[in-house]
């Protein structure tokens, strides 16, 4: 079961002869050993960190089913909107791909917004980690312009109109934001030209930053190794082989672990592909179903789900651009993380009650946010972004502040783990 | 006393009573793509009133006779009036630039209307006409004011005029809201024939704004039982290893 040499072995020798005619051109065996049979992870992982793993198996089926849309996509004004129906209706097993990716771009920001809460729990920016973070957040920069790109290409009158706003949010920038707006859509309005160059951008461009992001992410991990729930280093305990005590082999024991979180969540995602795809017009929006119509206007512009936080800041501002700064900025926050937290300890279980309660007031606030920004403006609703706004900054703002003097409870040396 | 009302007034719902505020109250459409003597119906209706007019032009005919167990020669002698051939989509002779100048608007595809606008929307429209002497169509739209749309449906629901509630607001001004329809003038259906013979028209418009649901639902169990055994499978596997994890 640990080397595919002694494996090999048993079947004739044959594949061990090839085996090593490879190794000795490529590192195959060498690159198992390091990342996978021989990357020790910690034994206590929980289910939070289920979700990198099914963020690489989303990666792989927009991909895939991104490469079979696009044999019969066409990326032009007048054919785009027919094509996406061709698919739909025409094309064999169209449709399921269609939805696959559809449903693929809203399950990729789920499982990305519960790998970051989790790497906020556990405090898994922190020394030595803080590269594994930037990483991952220029992941989750490129994740939100490959959606931003891609919902344009259906060309449903959502896709037109959505793009308007946010492109017109670059006209914010002083002084050259009109240019820069002309510069982003290479024409005076969202145009047949802005749709094949987002064409571009969304299927080679930005898959080709984030397939090398992912590989500097896994990196980089690889190289300082996985946190965990008691955030304790595992490697400062090692046996005498070398091998952390409280490591695991990440082949087998969590190859079989993460199946059972590739089968929970292809169930979830086949619920909502089978019996849901347009998830009540979350995942799908109703107006998208209009072609572009540059002439009207849907009667309620609201950016798909994953947008709304940032998008609730940004109409919570009485001024466009200090709105559309502030978006920025929220956004644009996470990246400093590993330097504005003081704390001591790194994971929620030895943190203090103030952490604690900035971390909850957090998410409670990332989730209203989202919220109301689908919603339609009120007053009310207005003066309830502002408050959740606060809340949110001051998660970041103030973390110098009260990660340090929170009153921490002692970190144990080696992990906590009950045998099952 | 509370409940009684509500349903008092769930039982009134399907007679009338469509509140004209903000946006006009929708009717349960109550469709069932799975009824396939329904489809058929509204498939019929569909090419005899609606397609005069308005094209479907990503619904092929042959799938939609296959979808719902017509033979092509059926389909040819009871579906096709426009001299297409049974593998093209649903077109109309009507030139879009003249559509305009007749109508003020050309009449909008209606291949995904029922996913744009959702089934309960078009039921209540193709309800909700009204005589109104001072349109050019002679009718109004509870759903839809101003509609360019004649009620092309008349001879079958025949002529409503809305009575309207009067108020005179704070500042003197008279408002009106829509209480109810009154049938002035029959048409070939009794108000109940004629619901039905909507709910048809909707049903087929919500298939074909959507051909691959009926597959689409029936392959959904089979994937996520074989999903469910994959996942006890995996449970015991990583049960399995873990045992040497002390």
């Amino acid at each position: 079961m640990m080397g595919s040499t002694s494996q090999a072995a048993g079947n004739g020798g044959r594949l061990a002869a090839l085996t090593a005619w490879i190794d000795d051109r490529f590192p195959m065996t060498k690159m198992w050993k390091e990342q996978v049979s021989e990357y020790y992870a910690p034994k206590n992982m929980n289910f939070w960190y289920f979700f990198g793993s099914l963020a690489l198996l989303v990666l792989v089926i927009q991909i895939v089913t991104g490469i079979f849309l696009t044999m019969n996509y066409k990326p032009s004004a007048a054919d785009a909107f027919g094509s996406v129906e061709y698919i739909m209706r025409d094309v064999e097993w169209g449709w399921l791909i269609r939805y696959m990716h559809s449903t693929g771009a809203s399950a990729f920001f789920i499982v990305v917004y519960l790998h970051m809460f989790r790497a906020l729990l556990y405090g898994s920016y922190q020394k030595p980690r803080e590269l594994l973070w930037i990483f991952g957040m220029l992941i989750y920069l490129v994740l939100m312009g490959e959606a931003f790109f891609g919902y344009l290409l259906p060309w449903g009158n959502m896709s037109y109109w959505g793009a308007q706003v946010i492109v017109s949010l670059f006209g914010a920038v002083p002084v050259v934001g009109d240019s820069l707006m002309e510069w982003i859509r290479g024409d005076f309005f969202i145009s047949d030209i802005t749709l094949n160059r987002f064409f571009a951008l969304h299927v080679i461009a930005l898959p080709l930053v984030l397939i090398f992001l992912v590989i500097a992410h896994l990196m980089a991990l690889h190289e300082v190794g996985s946190n965990n729930p008691d955030g304790v280093e595992i490697k400062k305990v090692k046996g005498p082989d070398g091998i952390p005590l409280d490591g695991i082999a990440f082949h087998p024991y969590y190859t079989v672990k993460d199946l059972i979180g590739v089968g929970v969540f292809l169930i979830l995602f086949s619920l909502v592909v089978f019996f849901a795809p347009t998830m009540g017009g979350y995942f799908l929006e109703y107006a998208n179903f209009e072609p572009a119509n540059p002439l009207q206007t849907p009667p309620h512009i609201a950016p798909v789900w994953y947008f709304t936080p940032f998008y609730a800041i940004l109409r919570a501002v009485p001024s466009k651009s200090l709105g559309a700064g502030l978006m920025g900025v929220a956004v644009i926050l996470f990246l400093f993380l590993p330097w504005l937290d003081r704390g001591k300890v790194k994971s929620i279980r030895y943190r203090g009650p103030l952490f604690k309660f900035f971390l909850f007031s957090f998410a409670i606030a990332f989730v209203a946010l989202g919220w109301l920004g689908l919603q339609p403006v009120t007053p009310l609703f207005t003066n309830l972004a502002r408050l959740f706004a606060v809340v949110y900054f001051a998660f970041f703002l103030l973390m110098p502040w009260y990660s340090a003097i929170d009153k921490t409870k002692p970190v144990p040396t080696r992990v906590t783990y009950h045998a099952h | 006393m509370r409940t009684k009302l509500i349903v008092l007034a769930a039982a009134l719902l399907p007679v009338a009573s469509l509140a004209a505020g903000g946006g006009a109250h929708l009717d349960k459409a109550n469709v069932d793509v799975g009824n396939r003597a329904s489809l058929q119906r509204g498939a019929a209706n569909f090419v005899n009133y609606c397609l005069g007019c308005h094209s479907a032009k990503f619904v092929r005919y042959n799938r939609v006779a296959a979808d719902l167990g017509i033979t092509e020669q059926q389909l040819i002698d009871n579906l096709i009036f426009t001299g297409a051939r049974p593998h093209d989509t649903m077109r109309i002779g009507i030139n879009p630039e003249d559509a305009k100048r007749w109508f003020g608007v050309a009449p909008p595809d209606l291949s995904l209307i029922a996913r744009s606008r959702g089934t309960d929307y078009v039921y209540t429209f193709l309800r909700s006409f009204y005589a109104d002497p001072s349109k050019p169509t002679g009718a109004n739209n509870i759903v839809l004011p101003g509609t360019a749309m004649p009620h092309v449906l008349a001879s079958l629901q025949g002529v409503q005029e809305a009575v309207w509630e009067g108020e005179v607001d704070a500042a003197g001004n008279a408002q009106r809201h829509f209480k109810e329809f009154t049938l002035t003038t029959p048409g070939t259906l009794t108000p109940e024939e004629y619901d039905a013979f909507v709910r048809d028209t909707v049903a087929f418009l919500e298939y074909i704004a959507e051909p691959a649901q009926l597959k689409r639902r029936a392959l959904g169990f089979p994937v996520i039982a074989f999903l469910v055994f994959f996942t006890l499978l995996a449970w015991a596997l990583k049960k399995e290893f873990w045992k040497d994890v002390k």
